[in-house]
């Protein structure tokens, strides 16, 4: 009897937790389901080439794939280089003392820092003091800032991972410090800086926030990707859309449309980076 | 090359790595300095405590009025009512994940969450819309479903990738040697669970639930989509809100360049910026303990 | 015979913790030395000294004179890269560079500006009793050999710079016996050409290479000299007990 009820109460817990486990998925999967079943009916190739029309209820997508595709390009020309170095400094240069713990103390701060700030610092700074405008280069510099403290991180975490004996070997034959990061550090630690770089990258093709003020647009007609012009996003094209439409529900398919490419495009990245990853670790093996 | 020309080289890319790293520092003093200086603006037209304990907030009328605490209250209410359905469901799944579920469970289960963490916030805010609202609506029997109920399931679907894996990681670095103990007097899984693992992992699961409070009190798509956006003092989850990071999203776009109203929204930045200082320092704070504590 | 390196007045400390005391050590042109002692002895910082590998530690303080033949190892003028060029090393776990078996050899040439050519490398992996092995898969990424033909990887990248001194810290400490039997030989035969100084923890191995040998203790040196003498009759008693296996 006592062994029964214990086997009884055993399988409810078990229960409890697979329950909110599956809850878990079920936010997963309702979400997929409805952007993939609704989605699917908008997407043809037309869609992803057509430019939008008739007060975009007609037409495709071309413009805001176009912005997002430069956008993060901007992001990540400026964010790698500079998120790079700046682990390279940390892991290999930097003592251990307080101006260190400072700047590490300022980067765990930085990737906390909620994204609608970083449009504002991108407002204040690209688009006023330097006076960038609302443009496609004032936007993507934000994102790239937004992206700092991530590649930061991620780098600096493939760093740690090259065993000191890798550098050891190239300074021993006479290679200078710079000379040993350049050819030995970073091809080691390449695949890892890649992953981090990557899901990055599909975070910020995927923000809206930081671009509302600093140059996304709700409509572009005729060519775009100047740099130093407004631009239309898919994550702000499908805000716009949802929201700000004088014909929401006339829209509503395009949304759809635009949701499902936008979700398929972060998807393929953190795909990619998943399969840098997995590559990376049997090579290890 | 040439020896010194090497050397030359060597020296100036150790130069511009440090700057780098200072000018880290200096996006960070940035924000700040941006933050406070327009912050001081504002003050110099309102008092701090009028702006903080104002209970309206009606920038655009004619006698503008700069209270923030409806906007506060908003987030709050958000914020809580998405810890309220995101703390058990991320704990209850990283015991999950943790402690039954075996390997190719595991293997489905965790790119499962980086995949929900993976969705960007704007396409959570359009299903707030599409989704979540009408069932509100259904089941209330209201005109619409965008208010704080909303909000607070949406937010709670970002926090949830966040806290599960802050969780899990703190579950499972919980040494063998406690559940052994645990299990040698008799005690079953549930009660190993209840009883040791989750005691043991607390501060790691408390740094979880701090992490996901601060990624819910910054976000800003969602809630701006999904909430409404009416900015009073909301009297119950199935009121409209406007959040801290709406108003900003919302009025940014509209007001003019330096005057109060503009002044305002940065103030509001503040505070935002210190509140998810605060629930970060805090979830950093038993980080560091729980590592501490386990790597004795 | 003729010094070759040397060491006078030696300390180095890491922050407060002093681990070499006042070292006066010198080794022997083309012979084998051998350094023996406990674990945490200073053996290998005092290894490391000589190619200035310590440079690398922000809080290591080193005082004392360290030469190469003449040449004041640690003076102002004497470029680092130089000195790694002519005092080779070779260390305990093999360290390929995550490039071919080919770029490996010739790594250190490009950036030494030396000739890199295909004879060259063939005539250090030659030399490194490795050449026949690998000659047909050179473009092979180095991290697929084995253990035993990694580490003879990289002795012939330290020997293709043609240094004058090789540093081993434990080479074989990682490997099988076969493979260690002909690391041993390697050495045995490198000796003709360079002079080499190994760290080893293993007393057969010292006594099977080496023609002098350096016992160290806590720091310091306590007792050198002609191998055989020093294992056969110690003066000294802590290398009389270390070498009869009571401690270590």
């Amino acid at each position: 009897m006592q062994y029964k009820t214990n086997k009884l109460s055993s399988v409810i817990e078990w229960g409890t937790l697979l329950s909110t486990t599956l809850i878990v998925c079920f936010f997963l999967i309702v979400i997929i389901w409805e952007i993939v079943s609704k989605g699917a009916s908008s997407l043809s190739w037309e869609f992803i080439s057509k430019v939008p029309s008739e007060g975009m209820t007609k037409g495709g997508i071309l413009t805001p794939i176009i912005g997002t595709v430069l956008l993060t390009l901007i992001t990540a020309l400026f964010a790698i280089p500079f998120g790079v170095c700046c682990a390279i400094y940390l892991n290999e240069y930097a003592e251990n003392n307080w101006l260190t713990r400072t700047i590490r103390a300022a980067i765990r701060n930085l990737s906390g820092v909620p994204s609608i700030i970083y449009g504002l610092f991108g407002l204040a700074l690209f688009v006023q003091a330097l006076q960038f405008g609302t443009s496609l280069i004032a936007a993507g510099l934000t994102l790239g800032l937004l992206s700092l403290p991530y590649i930061i991180t991620t780098t600096e975490e493939a760093l740690k991972r090259i065993p000191n004996s890798t550098r050891e070997a190239a300074l021993a034959v006479g290679a200078t410090k710079f000379e040993t990061i350049k050819d030995v550090v970073l091809p080691s630690a390449m695949s890892g800086i890649l992953t981090g770089v990557v899901l990055t990258l599909s975070r910020a093709a995927g923000e809206t926030a930081p671009i509302l003020f600093t140059g996304a647009a709700f409509y572009i007609n005729g060519s775009t990707g100047y740099i130093n012009q407004e631009f239309m996003a898919l994550p702000y094209h499908l805000y716009m859309l949802s929201t700000q439409h004088q014909s929401i529900d006339q829209v509503r398919p395009i949304a759809y449309g635009t949701a499902l490419v936008l979700v398929i495009v972060v998807f393929l990245l953190n795909l990619t980076a998943f399969y840098i990853r997995y590559k990376y670790r049997k090579n290890e093996n | 090359m040439r020896y010194r020309t090497r050397i030359l080289i060597d020296k100036l890319f150790k130069g511009i790595f440090k700057t780098t790293g200072f000018l880290v520092l200096a996006l960070l003093g940035g924000i700040f300095a941006m933050l406070v200086y327009n912050s001081v603006s504002f003050f110099l037209d309102i008092k701090p405590l009028d702006f903080i304990t104002g209970m309206e907030w009606a920038p655009t009328a004619k006698v503008p009025k700069y209270g923030m605490l409806p906007l506060i209250i908003s987030t709050t209410f958000v914020t809580l009512g998405a810890m309220i359905i995101a703390i058990p469901l991320g704990i209850g799944t990283a015991a999950f994940i943790s402690e039954y579920a075996g390997k190719r469970l595991k293997n489905i289960l965790k790119p499962a969450i980086e995949m929900l963490a993976a969705i960007p916030s704007v396409v959570i805010g359009f299903l707030g819309i599409v989704v979540v609202s009408p069932g509100i609506a259904n089941m209330a029997d209201l005109p619409n479903g965008l208010n704080a109920l909303n909000g607070a399931i949406l937010l709670a679907i970002m926090a949830l990738p966040t806290i599960i894996t802050v969780a899990e990681d703190a579950i499972h670095a919980v040494p063998n040697a406690y559940k052994e103990a645990s299990y040698g007097v008799g005690a079953t899984k549930w009660q190993t669970l209840r009883k040791v693992i989750i005691p043991a992992a607390a501060p790691g699961i408390i740094a979880a639930v701090m992490l996901g409070v601060g990624r819910a009190i910054g976000e800003t798509m969602t809630v701006l989509m999904a909430t409404g956006n009416a900015s009073l003092i909301p009297s119950g989850m199935f009121d409209s809100v406007k959040t801290m990071t709406a108003t900003i999203a919302i009025e940014m776009g509209e007001v003019p360049y330096q005057t109060t109203h503009y002044y305002a929204l940065y103030a509001i930045a503040t505070v935002l910026f210190f509140m998810t200082l605060f629930a970060n320092l805090v979830g950093e704070f038993f980080i560091n303990r729980f590592r501490k504590y386990h790597a004795v | 015979m003729k010094t070759k390196l040397s060491a006078e007045n030696l300390n180095i400390s890491f922050g407060d913790k002093q681990v070499l005391k006042n070292i006066n050590v010198s080794f022997a042109e083309k012979e084998i030395t051998a350094l023996i002692g406990p674990s945490g002895c200073g053996k290998s910082t005092l290894l490391r000294s000589f190619n200035r590998m310590h440079d690398l530690s922000p809080d290591a303080h080193i005082n004392g004179i360290l030469r190469l033949e003449d040449l004041d190892l640690y003076a102002k003028n004497v470029p680092v890269t130089e000195i790694r060029k002519r005092i080779g090393m070779v260390f305990q776990k093999a360290n390929p560079f995550p490039k071919s078996i080919y770029e490996n050899i010739a790594y250190g040439l490009k950036i030494n500006n030396l000739p890199h050519d295909k004879e060259v490398i063939q005539k250090a992996l030659e030399e490194a009793y490795l050449w026949d092995e690998v000659k047909n898969d050179l473009k092979m990424p180095a991290t697929r050999l084995s253990g035993g033909q990694q580490q003879r990887l990289c002795i012939a990248r330290a020997v293709a710079l043609r240094p004058e001194v090789i540093l081993m810290d434990e080479p074989c400490s990682a490997l099988d016996p076969v493979s260690t039997l002909k690391i041993e030989e390697l050495i045995k035969h490198l000796k003709k050409k360079y002079t080499i100084v190994i760290v080893t923890h293993n007393m057969q191995q010292a006594q099977r290479i080496a023609d002098k040998t350096v016992f160290m203790y806590l720091g310091e040196v306590k007792e050198e000299g002609i191998t055989s003498d020093i294992f056969n009759h110690p003066k000294n008693e802590m290398t009389s007990n270390y070498i009869n296996g009571h401690f270590g």
